[in-house]
């Protein structure tokens, strides 16, 4: 992932704390992540998120536009483990995405992890932060 | 003839197929069409009362016909028609 983009999803997270943050992530032909699309949480809760549909739809049209797709969608648990919570796994409905939660409790060091769900399993995918 | 984009999650019930086409002059009887074509997208779509599943959002364009007239609303010729799952979870 490159730097800005981690640093994108890490800002959104924070300045959207105590509530918890959304978004996805676009990635270009050969997988890797191209752009952060920070999205409205429509719960406006510190526990839970629904991604804005209005929102959805605009990045997947601009994502496409440029070549690109939509590979992840993004989550902040403001005060938590950067881990699928039983509702995050219950609620993934997408299997091509890969799930990426920004943790945050410790604000200063947040942790940056993303993981394939589907069917109840969850696997850990390693996300590389590369230097702009 | 309109063509539906189906979430990857829907695939199952649609043999796969990632694009669809299915006339209708409005989206119910487009979603209606794809339905009618693969039966097992009906379960998967449609509450048994006819309204579309809460989970999905389904968008003309840029515009979410929930927003607009709902199933009832009508579909251009070769419209695009895209069925989004809801983004959703959250810490607890």
């Amino acid at each position: 992932m490159p730097l800005p983009v981690y640093e994108a999803i890490v800002e959104h997270a924070r300045s959207a704390a105590p509530d918890e943050a959304c978004g996805l992530i676009a990635a270009g032909p050969d997988g890797r992540a191209t752009m952060a699309y920070c999205l409205a949480n429509l719960d406006a809760s510190p526990v839970t998120y629904t991604l804005d549909p209005a929102g959805h739809i605009k990045a997947l049209h601009d994502a496409e536009s440029r070549g690109w797709h939509l590979a992840a969608v993004f989550h902040s648990h403001p005060a938590g483990r950067a881990v699928p919570s039983a509702t995050d796994i219950a609620k993934a409905l997408e299997p091509d995405w890969l799930y990426v939660i920004v943790g945050l409790a410790k604000p200063d060091r947040p942790s940056v992890r993303g993981f394939r769900i589907a069917g109840g399993a969850v696997t850990e995918e390693p996300i590389l932060v590369e230097a702009a | 003839m309109a063509s539906v984009r189906i979430p990857t999650l829907l695939r199952p019930s649609t043999e796969g197929a990632a694009v669809v086409e299915s006339a209708g002059a409005t989206i119910g009887e487009v979603l209606s069409g794809v339905a009618a074509r693969y039966p097992g997208f009906a379960a998967v779509a449609f509450e048994r009362d006819g309204s579309l599943k809460r989970y999905l959002a389904v968008f003309l364009g840029d515009q979410d016909v929930r927003h607009m007239r709902g199933l009832d609303t009508p579909v251009p010729a070769d419209a695009e028609i895209i069925v989004l799952p809801a983004a959703s979870g959250g810490a607890r």
